[in-house]
């Protein structure tokens, strides 16, 4: 039980079966939970990402709710030109942006800044395998500090920090900013339904451990995803208009070690490094605890 | 109802009486004012219709495709740097065959800062798979917005309406605004066969292996043939409704013409006025206009000039490193078809005048040569 309440996980099943998302995605149980929760009044828009492949070529798909491929850095437009048609016709329908950090955190930040801005009436989900894993591994802005990819050599690993996307977009006062990971399916339901049922841009952040991309085996992602949350390297927590912050779930302070040996793109890590992260992780708990009580000061 | 309109109000006009239902702009002049007065028509209730304020021309593109893949008719407008900035997604409403309509206020590209007239902006968005249609005139403008939805969502492909920026879009023209009702019989509400419906789910622009995606094209390339036959009916159902008819050519004096000038856009009224001048004094010169450029009607061309000696072709644009658009499209047409001598001269690049005189001196220059070998016969450039 995370949250306070106790979520049901809806047996309806809004994704098909043989899509083509590498064995051990979190992407795909992400989409898998999140259409559980959203029903198929859903229309979802789709950049260059994994998930335009995971879907399935020409002409199948595997989600039981339409979906629209378009191009790079601009799925939050996209998304609010259907808010606006189906307001013309009369109709409803959860309009769901549904992209990789590339869109989320570089090349499409932009637009969704100004449907954030717009307070635009969309759910915008970043699954956020911290890289561009599509092109094969390459860096992107929320790709963690000292990670290897295939443009951060070990020899010289990303040198600068991630972008906190939850942090930015609360600062945009949106009415609803959370993370959630796959190995807390109660978390992100509930919080895919409470997106659901609020108006203006809500954005879900999770965090989608990627066993070819981040070099782990294919059965550690459920793992992998709660050392990342018990760790405190990547906490739950829910940010409403920007005020409003409620931590999901304590960690239980396991050692930042334990979720970063287990990935081979921090093989070259050492303990000053290890330090360094756990420093990092301490810095930005501390920050969240004080924002916990921005409404009380 | 006549009013005095310039050709950014006609264009707001042609859209509001096509009842565009999502409209979506990022201001870039000389195109600002369409938007504008758009925005207020939304905001006092006059149009029914949602006006998404974006932070980019990418954005407003892509805000109008979502609202077009979702069945509702979509309107936007930009200008030169706004234009390239849509680029990417220019081939991306084609190949989603999106019948949405572009007004394209023409206006030449930075560096240095300009805001003045040239094509090179649309031209170069010739390979996109948009109709492109170039008006003369604030009457055609307005005409032309109201016919490009009927002819985008028959065929399913979007169209550009391109008008002359500061000659067009600044200039006041007295202008027959038609009543609402009858252009609702002739323009009926847009009913895609698919769109974006949770009661009838499909994935759009998958992942296309080679055995599928050429076909793909090939439907896109029909299309295009189709449109020829589409914009032609069009434009005579809007003359049969309205008395204006429209083509994908527009003549002048062609008949018994010994020399025709080929051309987009405003300059054609200017060769009006020097053509009437010089056949005055016995000569007998006449006028192509190219009113569709995309798709470029091959054959009519041929048709329309199978009887003259010469053609000069005046290019507002130039393709570096080969020569004037038009002039290249001109000479492609006319290949193994006919054998006359091609003068292209380019002018009134960055909005530069180009004035009854200037034609006229062109056409004495094109009298007094038999051929040129030139490949750009450059006017008034300081070189």
């Amino acid at each position: 039980m995370v949250g306070g309440k106790q979520v049901k996980i809806p047996e309806e099943e809004n994704m098909n079966p043989g899509h083509v998302a590498c064995p051990g995605c979190a992407s795909a149980l992400s989409m898998r939970f999140a259409l559980k929760a959203l029903g198929r009044k859903t229309i979802l828009v789709i950049p260059a990402c994994c998930w335009s492949v995971i879907d399935g070529p020409f002409p199948y798909s595997s989600v039981k709710v339409p979906l629209f491929h378009i191009a790079f850095g601009t799925t939050a437009a996209f998304a609010s030109g259907i808010k606006a048609a189906l307001k013309m016709k009369n109709k409803k329908a959860n309009v769901v942006v549904w992209c990789g950090d590339g869109e989320a955190f570089d090349i499409g930040f932009q637009t969704l800044s100004g449907a954030a801005e717009r307070k635009e009436d969309i759910i915008f989900v970043c699954y956020d395998n911290e890289g561009y894993m599509n092109t094969g591994i390459q860096r992107s802005s929320a790709t963690p500090m000292k990670a290897w990819t295939t443009t951060t050599p070990k020899k010289y690993p990303k040198q600068e920090v991630k972008k906190n996307l939850i942090e930015i977009f609360a600062a945009h006062k949106i009415p609803y900013a959370a993370t959630a990971t796959v190995a807390f399916p109660e978390d992100m339901i509930r919080k895919f339904s409470k997106a659901k049922e609020m108006k203006g841009l809500k954005l879900i952040h999770i965090l989608s451990p990627c066993p070819s991309g981040w070099k782990f085996p294919e059965n550690l992602t459920i793992k992998i995803s709660r050392l990342a949350v018990e760790t405190g390297i990547f906490p739950l927590y829910e940010v409403e208009y920007g005020e409003k912050y409620t931590i999901n779930h304590t960690p239980k302070w396991l050692p930042v070690e334990e979720y970063l040996k287990k990935q081979g793109r921090f093989s070259h890590l050492t303990e000053k490094d290890y330090q360094e992260k756990k420093e990092y992780v301490e810095k930005k708990w501390f920050q969240l605890k004080k924002n916990l009580n921005l409404l009380k000061n | 109802m006549k009013l005095l309109l310039t050709g950014n109000y006609a264009a707001s006009y042609g859209a509001i009486l096509s009842r565009a239902e999502a409209i979506s702009a990022y201001p870039i002049t000389p195109q600002t004012q369409i938007v504008e007065k758009l925005s207020t028509m939304v905001a006092e209730g006059k149009l029914n219709a949602k006006f998404i304020n974006v932070e980019s021309e990418r954005s407003a593109l892509a805000v109008c495709m979502g609202a077009s893949a979702t069945g509702a008719r979509a309107f936007t407008a930009t200008s030169a740097q706004g234009l390239a900035l849509m680029h990417e997604l220019l081939h991306w409403t084609a190949g989603a065959r999106l019948p949405l309509v572009l007004v394209n206020v023409n206006r030449a590209m930075a560096p240095g800062w300009t805001v003045w007239c040239d094509e090179n902006d649309s031209l170069s968005q010739r390979d996109t798979g948009w109709m492109q249609i170039y008006c003369e005139s604030n009457q055609e403008v307005l005409d032309t917005v109201i016919q490009a939805y009927k002819i985008a969502e028959k065929i399913m492909l979007p169209m550009m309406v391109c008008l002359d920026g500061i000659f067009l879009s600044h200039t006041q023209e007295v202008v027959d605004v038609p009543e609402q009702e009858i252009v609702d019989r002739f323009l009926p509400p847009y009913r895609p066969p698919f769109s974006l419906d949770t009661s009838f789910p499909h994935a759009f622009g998958s992942l296309t292996p080679p055995p599928v995606y050429f076909e793909f094209r090939y439907k896109l390339q029909q299309a295009m043939d189709e449109a020829q036959t589409e914009i032609e009916r069009a434009g005579k159902e809007f003359g049969n409704t309205f008395g204006r008819d429209y083509g994908l050519l527009d003549e002048y004096l062609l008949n018994d013409a010994e020399v025709a000038i080929v051309a987009l856009g405003t300059v054609c009224g200017t060769c009006r006025a020097a053509i009437d001048r010089l056949n005055e004094k016995g000569n007998k010169i006449g006028m192509l206009r190219i009113r569709t450029f995309r798709p470029f009607p091959k054959k009519k061309i041929i048709k329309s000039l199978k009887n003259v000696k010469k053609v000069i072709i005046i290019d507002r644009n130039i393709s570096y490193g080969h020569h004037g658009i038009l002039h290249e499209e001109i000479k492609s047409a006319f290949y193994r078809k006919l054998n006359i001598p091609l003068f292209g001269f380019i002018a009134g690049l960055g909005g530069r005048d180009i004035t009854p005189e200037d034609i006229e001196q062109m056409v004495n220059y094109t009298l007094k040569h038999k051929k040129t070998d030139r490949d750009i016969l450059w006017w008034g450039v300081n070189k």
